[in-house]
This record gives structure tokens, C-alpha cells and sequence, in this order.
């Protein structure tokens, strides 16, 4: 079996009396696409955050390559509020702050498209090299880094040459249209070097024939970058397409699990889903 | 335009320039205003370049401008008093025996040298109180961290003017006695704040334009992708931070130079907002607004507007309106102006370039042939 | 300090505290519905002032009292119609940047208008009788400014809570976007809170100034951050909130002046607001706002 990359484990997030994601446990493997997939407020984006250590978790662990990397148990005022399980079973906190988790090798895109809008398509690429940069502020600032400047932006040169993006480098982020603006966002993730990529509704707001393409290019850029990938959609027929397995939620709880076939003829799932989305 | 057409007009415009200081320098007993008004255009453009990088570039609006130039000023006073005036400066409570023992030390140093290392020492002392609040201050969102810095620098003068710093900051009685630009003879009245302004501003360039800048301007644009991109908030706020107080400190020390004589009521929230409107009027986000407008400001604040301040009779028609507080009331009220119905400032958020100055020729153009576009004012739900 | 002079500067700092906490709730309120410090609102309590001063100079006091209340809305509405209004669905920091260019208008206005020098306020005969109980003595504003502070909340918390008008305050402050689509006039909510400010704020300057005597152009300013200090203690938002942040920060500065600190006395109060920033970002009465992502 492939090295597990990604091992979410018992994770609850609790909201004052709501809870957001109760008590998941899933995991990603190497080389491998997995949905999360889930009615509108089921609490895929709040997993999502929990994973990059936007929220902290209420209880549960999360650990990448087999380290842990965010860990909370109940504490406070959720002592006695807490409503999920497993509450004794932690006993550390680490939670680190966002940026932590992207070096570590996790990036991800967002449900509603966050891009450095007024920034051109170039600098939104060459942000992402900063943190994995030798330099201080110092040496910045005098141009002692030149060698390390220049390596930073031929490999963003490349890497907007292999999305296809070179001809907008000069663009502004924020008035390319939105199709291009999903893929800008991709293309930044990508330039982070991830090992895992979290994709958060990356096909929201595309037509049938733009689903199509992206199902080829999450594939593809699988492929290309070694990437194992974390994808939350609302389109089936992606879902079906691309993924090796799926995690279905519904109201923060796993429903079923397992391959698109298997959860296609699930009946959680059918009852789930019936009367809630359009598929 | 080409690029070595423009090197060749920038350094025909500083060669213009420092032609002109120098020109200038000359002139310094009849054209004192000037003069003066240059000094002072210096000046307000190092704090307002660094209030830039702090609220423009990395959006953290600070309103602790006033505090920091206070301990700029400080120091750098304290440093470059002469040591044979300075028991005259402290008649009131004695000069506190660590400050003597300093000045001692460093006595045998030229004055040039002194002033810089002075100017060098209160951006460190700044910077080493940002470090210390920016800990914790910067956490707070946006309205919140205004208060908060603007309550640092209030408590930063209370604590000059309190009893207790006698001794070191001479209380309510304020220091005198600062040397001035340029020394005795005055040569290099206007280089001298020119130089360190340029100095201070391109090192600010330099920043801005390097990763950093980068990660400052993400930081801006969006936190959250800011951190989902690595870039880790706590550590580059507070550098922003960190740099920016250094440089507002530079700046107090030179206006502490420039006034000759400082108190704790110098330092008043009035002096942040001032600042504040240079920044607003050159433009949010761009540096040579910044000086543009500093000079801008500058000047109509003490020259072009104040033919407001003088009663005017036309033959036997006394002009109305016109006295003494009529210059600032119009200066106000065109600062409104810019923010309410010109919100982007004269440059917006992008810097000059020469290629500007054909552009701007051919919209002064459309704008004479065309009926004038309007600009800003549209709302949506 | 003999319990004599004890009770004689906590009277002194209730009653400071009071002023104060009238002008915080202009502050807490604009706060809760455009999420805007409104810097202008010291020197709306600064031209509160002025406005007395000129209206008791051509009318008996207690018809001046109700001109500068009058006028001082007036003010309160034009400025959030002329500096605020256009700017509603700019970033906050532009109408941040307004107000305090408002301020700096006010103030230069002030100055041009009345000159910098101090102006001596009208006193009130009757707000300035002397009263004795036991040992301790005051003047009866005093003695007023606490209870009229108390008598105004209790009527202003009944109209937020039980009217018609007070309703549409509490779901403007708690949904800008939505309270709109529900019909509710924005306009109207809005200068209903700067009408309900202002006229707080002028009886809080009338209050202060007859303790203090003499007005100029700059001496809204400091009372005026001040006061927002004291909002931002209560829990922004929060009237109640407000007016125990008031009267905190008015009995706390009465003593450090009473110790001998007077210069820390401006100091402290910042003080306070960076150490509850840290502690508690939201305030003794204030509700948890979570950003969302």
C-alpha cells in the first residue's frame, strides 16, 4: 500500500453549541485523489481550515507523513460543552499558525478565490517562493540575494510557462476573468511545491465543458508534481471522474467512505443528497 | 520611452536638483521661507515614506507616528547638545549622570559623525520599542491597532513629560539649544536633510521592491492567502513595523534638528495626522506621492495658502473671510475634498515613471477638448 | 487621605466619569452600526461647547441649553452626511481617514471661528450652587451630572429595546447587508444614531465645561479619545458597556491627579485600553465577532 500522506484522526470542531465537523477520520495516500464531497454546510471548508490550522480544531489530531502537525483536546469552556468523542484521547496541543502547515508541503485554494487581486499574475506566483528563501531582510533589501532573486523568479517564469499562464505574467490578478482567476490560484499553490494539495470547490462558478478540462488538468498536475491531492467539489460528475476515493460528510459527520462505485450505491448517501442538491 | 533615456532624465534631474539645493543654500539669508520649507519638505517625506510602508504597503493602519519621532527627537537632541551648553539646558533638575558620562565618551567625535550616529541611535531606540509593543499590539484588527498605537504614543509623551524622566528628557521644560543643520558656518543647511531623506527613502525603495516588499503588499491584499502562501503574519508585521518606527525616528531626530528646541507638546497626535494626510493626498501606496505630497504640503501649508491669513483690501473692498486660521480652514477642507471625491491621492497606489509626463501632457489635452469624466462617487448596494 | 478627601475625589470622579460616559455612547453607538471610530465626535463635543457659549450670551440658559442641543445634531447629522455618507461602501480605512480629517476640520474651524485662545464657559448659576453634605462639598453639577447620565441611559436603552426605531438600531448593528434587504432604511437608522450622539454629547458638554470653565479649539480632542477608550473598555457596541467604561476611566484619571501622577493621568487611560486589547480584544460587555474565512 502507497505511504499514507495525510491522516486526519478524530477531528471535531466545535462552535459554541455548533458542531461544525464531528469526530472525522479520514486519510489521504501517496499519489492518491480524494474527495470530500457533502450537502452545503456539511463542513468540508471547516475541515479544510482545520487541516491548514485556520481553526483549531476543538479535539482530534491531524499528522502529515506520520508526524503530528495539529493536535487539540477540549479545554476551557468546551470541557463542558463538548459534544463529540473521543475527548480524553488527546493530550498535546500543537497549533501551529497557517503558514507552518504550507511549508510543511500542504497548499490549498479557496472556495471563494482569494488572490493578491491588485498584485500582477507574476507577483502572485513569486510570493509563493518567499518563505522557502534563504534570505534575511537585510540582504533583500541591498540586493545581496541577487543569485537567489533571480532563481525565484525563473523558476516562477517556468512554472507559469508550464500552466500556460506567461502570456497574462504582466496582468493584473484581480481583472483576469474567472476561470483564469481559479487557475492563477491553482498555479500559486502549485509554486509553494507542495506535497499534498487541498482544492476547496475548484470547479464552482464553471461551465460543463471547463469541469471537463479541469478533471484532466487535476490529473495531470498529479502527475506532473508527484502531488497527492484533497479536493472538495459539488459536481458528481468530477467527483466520479477523478477521484480514487471519496469521503462523503453530512452535518460534520462521515456518512460512508470508499470508492466513487461504492458510494454511488450507498443508500446514506442517496438519502443525504436526495431533496438537497440538484444531482 | 527607453530605459537609457530614462536613466539619462533621472540623473539630469538630480544633477537639477542638487544644483538647485546648492543654489538654494546660497540664498539661505533672503529666501529663509524656502529654505525652511524645503528642510521640512525633507523631512515629512522620511515619516511619511515609512508611514506608507506600514499603512499603504503593508496595511496596518498605525497611528503611532508621533510617539516614535518623540523618541527620535530625544535622543538625537540629548546626543548632539553641545556638552558645554548642556548644564544650561538642564538648569531646571540637573543632567542625569549617564547621559554626561556618554557625552564624554564620544567627545572626541567630529560633529558630522556625532549627528549621524545620533540620528542612527533614536531610530534604534524606536525600533527597539516597536519591537517591544509590536508583540503584542499587532495582533489587534485594523480600527482596534489605530487606537492602540495612538495610545502608545500618548503614553510615550506623558512619559517625557513626567517628573519622574527629569533628568533625562528635562520634563515640561523641553530641550534646547540642538544644533541646527549644517553647523556654524551653515553650509549644508539643505543637503544635509536632503542626503539622509534620500538615503532613508531609498533604502525604503530597496525593501519594497525586494521579497519582502512582496510578502508585505500579500500581507495587505489578503491575510489569510498572505499565510496560506507561508508568508507567517506575526513575524513580518512586526517587522514592517520595526523598519517603519526606525525610519520615523530618523525623521524626528532631523525635526528635532530643524526646530532647535523640542518639548513633549511638540510630539501631539496633530503631528500623526498631519502625516497621516501627506500619505492620503500623495496617495496610498506610493512612495513618490508620498514625497510629492510631503513638499506639496508642506509649502500651501506655509506659503501658498498664506496669503489667506493676511486681511486683503481690494480699493475700498474688504475682501471677507480672509485672517488669521482662514489658511488652515481651506487647507482642511481641500484635504476633504481629496479624501471624499479623490480618494486614490495624486498618485494612487503607482509610482512616477517618466513616461508619465507625455501621458500626463495628453491628458491635460483630452481634458481641455473633452468635457471632463467624473471620478469616484459611485456606490453600490 | 482622610476618608473625607477620599469621597470628595470619588464624587469628583463619578461626576468626571459621567461626562464621560454620555460621550463614549456616541462613540459605542456609531461604532456598532458602521464599524467607525468616529474621530470628529470629541470636536463635536468641543463645538457643543462653543455653541453654549455664544447661546447663553443672547438667551436665558435654560433656552440656550435646548438651542445647542438642537444645534449640536444638526452638526452631528451634516457631518455624517457630508464625510461619512459618500464613503459607506469604501474600505475602513478611507472613512477612518475622513473622520479624522473631520476632526482636523473641526478643529481648524474652531480655531479660525473663536480663536485658540480659551474661551471662559457661562456658567449656570444654578448648576453651580455649592451643596454641603457633611463634610463634603460640591457644586450641584456634581451631584447631577451622575444621575442625569443614569436617568438618560435608562431612557435610551427603552428606546433601543422597545421601539419600533430602537429595533432597526439593533438589527442594523448586528447585520449592515441583511437589516438593508429586510427593508429596513439605512439612512434613517444611521442619523438616528448620530442624532441620538450628538444631543449626549452637547448635555455631556454642557456638564464638563461647567466644571472645567473655558473652552478651545483643541479640548474635545483628548476627552475625545478618551471616551472611545472608555467604549472600547465596555465592549464595543454596548451601552451599558460605555457608561461603565466612562465612569471607570473618570474615576481612575481623579486619582492619579489626586495622587500627584497628573501627567500620567492621559497615559493610564491608554494603558488600560492596550492591557483590555490584550486581555479581553472585546471588552467588559462586548459579544465575540469571529471573522470568517
Amino acid at each position: 500500500m502507497a505511504e499514507n500522506v495525510l491522516h486526519v484522526e478524530n477531528v471535531t470542531m466545535q462552535f459554541g453549541g455548533v458542531i461544525a465537523v464531528n469526530s472525522l477520520t479520514m486519510d489521504v495516500n501517496q499519489g492518491e485523489i480524494v474527495a470530500l464531497i457533502g450537502p452545503n454546510g456539511a463542513g468540508k471548508t471547516t475541515a479544510f481550515n482545520v487541516i491548514t490550522a485556520v481553526y483549531e480544531p476543538t479535539n482530534g489530531k491531524v499528522a502529515f507523513y506520520h508526524k503530528p502537525m495539529v493536535e487539540n483536546y477540549p479545554k476551557g469552556k468546551m470541557k463542558k460543552l463538548y459534544a463529540g468523542q473521543n475527548s480524553s484521547a488527546y493530550t498535546q496541543s500543537i497549533s501551529p499558525t497557517p503558514d507552518k502547515i504550507t511549508r510543511l508541503g500542504i497548499a490549498r485554494t479557496f472556495q471563494n478565490i482569494r488572490l493578491f487581486k491588485s498584485l500582477s499574475v507574476f507577483e502572485n506566483v513569486l510570493i509563493a517562493k518567499h518563505m522557502r528563501a534563504k534570505q534575511n531582510v537585510f540582504s533583500a533589501t541591498f540586493g545581496l540575494n541577487a543569485k537567489e532573486e533571480a532563481r525565484m523568479r525563473a523558476e516562477t517564469i517556468a512554472l507559469l510557462e508550464e500552466q500556460d499562464l506567461m502570456h497574462l505574467k504582466d496582468e493584473i490578478a484581480g481583472s483576469l476573468p474567472y476561470g483564469l482567476q481559479r487557475r492563477l490560484e491553482i498555479a500559486r499553490a502549485l509554486a509553494t511545491r507542495p506535497k499534498l494539495l487541498l482544492l476547496d470547490e475548484p470547479a464552482a462558478g464553471m461551465n460543463p465543458q471547463e469541469t471537463e478540462d479541469l478533471g484532466a488538468f487535476i490529473t495531470q498536475i498529479r502527475d506532473k508534481y508527484k502531488l497527492s491531492i484533497l479536493v472538495i467539489e459539488h459536481h458528481m460528475d468530477l467527483v466520479m471522474e477523478v477521484a480514487d476515493r471519496i469521503y462523503v460528510l453530512d452535518f460534520g459527520k462521515l456518512i460512508a467512505q470508499g470508492t466513487p462505485s461504492e458510494v454511488q450505491d450507498n443508500p446514506d448517501v442517496i438519502t443525504a443528497y436526495l431533496g438537497v442538491d440538484e444531482e | 520611452m527607453k530605459k537609457s533615456t530614462k536613466t539619462l532624465c533621472s540623473c539630469i534631474a538630480l544633477a537639477l536638483l542638487v544644483g538647485f539645493l546648492l543654489y538654494m543654500e546660497t540664498l539661505k539669508t533672503t529666501q529663509g521661507m524656502a529654505v525652511s520649507i524645503l528642510q521640512k519638505g525633507a523631512i515629512f517625506s522620511i515619516a511619511a515614506v515609512s508611514m506608507n510602508l506600514l499603512n499603504g504597503f503593508t496595511g496596518l493602519f498605525s497611528l503611532g507616528q508621533a510617539g516614535f519621532m518623540a523618541i527620535g527627537a530625544y535622543v538625537t537632541a540629548i546626543f548632539t547638545i553641545p556638552t558645554e551648553k548642556i548644564v544650561a539646558v538642564y538648569y531646571m533638575n540637573g543632567v542625569s549622570e549617564g547621559i554626561m558620562s556618554i557625552k564624554r565618551a564620544l567627545s572626541f567625535l567630529p560633529e558630522p559623525v556625532l549627528v549621524l550616529l545620533a540620528l542612527i541611535a533614536g531610530g534604534l531606540v524606536a525600533a527597539g520599542f516597536a519591537a517591544l509593543v509590536g508583540i503584542p499590539v499587532l495582533r489587534l484588527k485594523s480600527d482596534y491597532l489605530a487606537i492602540a498605537t495612538l495610545g502608545f504614543s500618548e503614553i510615550i509623551r506623558a512619559l517625557i513629560s513626567s517628573p519622574q524622566m527629569d533628568k533625562i528628557t528635562n520634563g515640561s521644560y523641553g530641550l534646547k539649544n540642538i544644533p541646527g543643520f549644517g553647523g556654524e558656518n551653515g553650509l549644508g543647511c539643505l543637503l544635509v536633510p536632503f542626503g539622509i531623506a534620500a538615503l532613508c527613502i531609498v533604502i525604503m525603495v530597496l525593501l519594497i521592491r525586494s521579497s519582502y516588499g512582496r510578502a508585505f503588499k500579500a500581507i495587505a491584499e489578503d491575510e489569510v492567502a498572505a499565510e496560506a502562501m507561508g508568508i507567517n503574519l506575526a513575524h513580518h508585521k512586526e517587522m514592517a513595523f520595526v523598519i517603519s518606527s526606525f525610519f520615523t525616528a530618523v525623521a524626528g531626530g532631523l525635526l528635532a534638528m530643524y526646530m532647535r528646541s523640542i518639548e513633549a507638546k511638540t510630539f501631539q497626535v496633530i503631528l500623526t495626522y498631519d502625516i497621516l494626510l501627506i500619505v492620503v493626498i500623495g496617495g496610498i501606496g506610493s512612495v513618490t506621492g508620498s514625497v510629492i505630497g510631503a513638499f506639496l504640503v508642506t509649502a500651501s501649508k506655509e506659503w501658498w495658502l498664506r496669503f489667506f491669513d493676511t486681511p486683503l483690501k481690494i480699493g475700498n473692498f474688504q475682501v471677507p473671510l480672509l485672517r488669521t486660521g482662514f489658511r488652515m480652514v481651506i487647507f482642511s477642507l481641500l484635504l476633504m475634498a481629496v479624501v471624499l471625491f479623490w480618494r486614490r491621492g495624486l498618485m494612487g497606489n503607482r509610482e512616477f515613471n517618466w513616461d508619465d509626463i507625455p501621458r500626463f501632457g495628453r491628458w491635460v489635452k483630452r481634458k481641455f477638448t473633452k468635457t471632463p469624466a467624473t471620478e469616484g462617487g459611485e456606490r453600490n448596494g | 487621605m482622610s476618608l473625607t478627601t477620599f469621597l470628595q475625589h470619588c464624587l469628583t470622579g463619578i461626576s468626571l466619569g459621567g461626562a464621560y460616559a454620555l460621550i463614549a455612547i456616541g462613540y459605542t453607538m456609531v461604532y456598532g452600526i458602521l464599524r467607525l471610530i468616529n474621530f470628529a465626535h470629541g470636536d463635536i463635543f468641543m463645538m457643543a461647547g462653543y455653541f453654549m457659549v455664544f447661546a447663553v450670551s443672547s438667551m436665558p440658559w435654560p433656552i440656550a441649553i435646548v438651542v445647542v442641543i438642537v444645534g449640536t445634531i444638526i452638526l452631528g447629522v451634516a457631518i455624517e452626511r457630508a464625510a461619512y455618507k459618500p464613503l459607506r461602501s469604501s474600505p475602513r480605512m478611507s472613512i477612518m481617514i475622513s473622520a479624522i480629517g473631520m476632526s482636523y476640520f473641526l478643529q481648524n474651524l474652531a480655531t479660525y471661528l473663536f480663536s485658540a485662545l480659551p474661551r471662559a464657559y457661562p456658567e449656570i448659576p444654578l448648576l453651580k450652587r455649592i451643596f454641603q453634605i457633611g463634610d463634603l462639598s460640591a457644586s450641584l453639577v456634581t451631584f447631577v451630572t451622575p444621575v442625569l447620565t443614569v436617568l438618560l441611559v435608562i431612557v435610551l436603552m427603552s428606546i433601543i429595546n422597545h421601539t419600533k426605531a430602537g429595533m432597526a438600531m439593533r438589527a442594523v448593528s448586528k447585520d449592515f447587508e441583511t437589516s438593508q434587504l429586510m427593508g429596513i432604511k439605512i439612512n434613517n437608522v444611521i442619523s438616528m444614531t448620530f442624532v441620538i450622539g450628538s444631543a449626549l454629547a452637547a448635555v455631556g458638554s454642557i456638564l464638563y465645561f461647567t466644571d472645567r470653565m473655558s473652552v478651545t479649539p483643541f479640548s474635545g480632542a483628548l476627552p475625545g479619545l478618551k471616551c472611545f477608550v472608555a467604549a472600547v473598555l465596555g465592549g464595543i457596541g454596548s451601552i451599558p458597556g460605555a457608561v461603565v467604561g466612562g465612569f471607570l476611566i473618570g474615576i481612575c484619571e481623579t486619582f492619579l491627579v489626586a495622587l500627584g501622577y497628573s501627567t500620567f493621568s492621559d497615559a493610564f487611560t491608554f494603558l488600560l485600553l492596550i492591557v483590555m486589547l490584550l486581555l479581553r480584544p472585546t471588552g467588559l460587555f462586548g459579544e465575540k465577532i469571529t471573522d470568517k474565512v
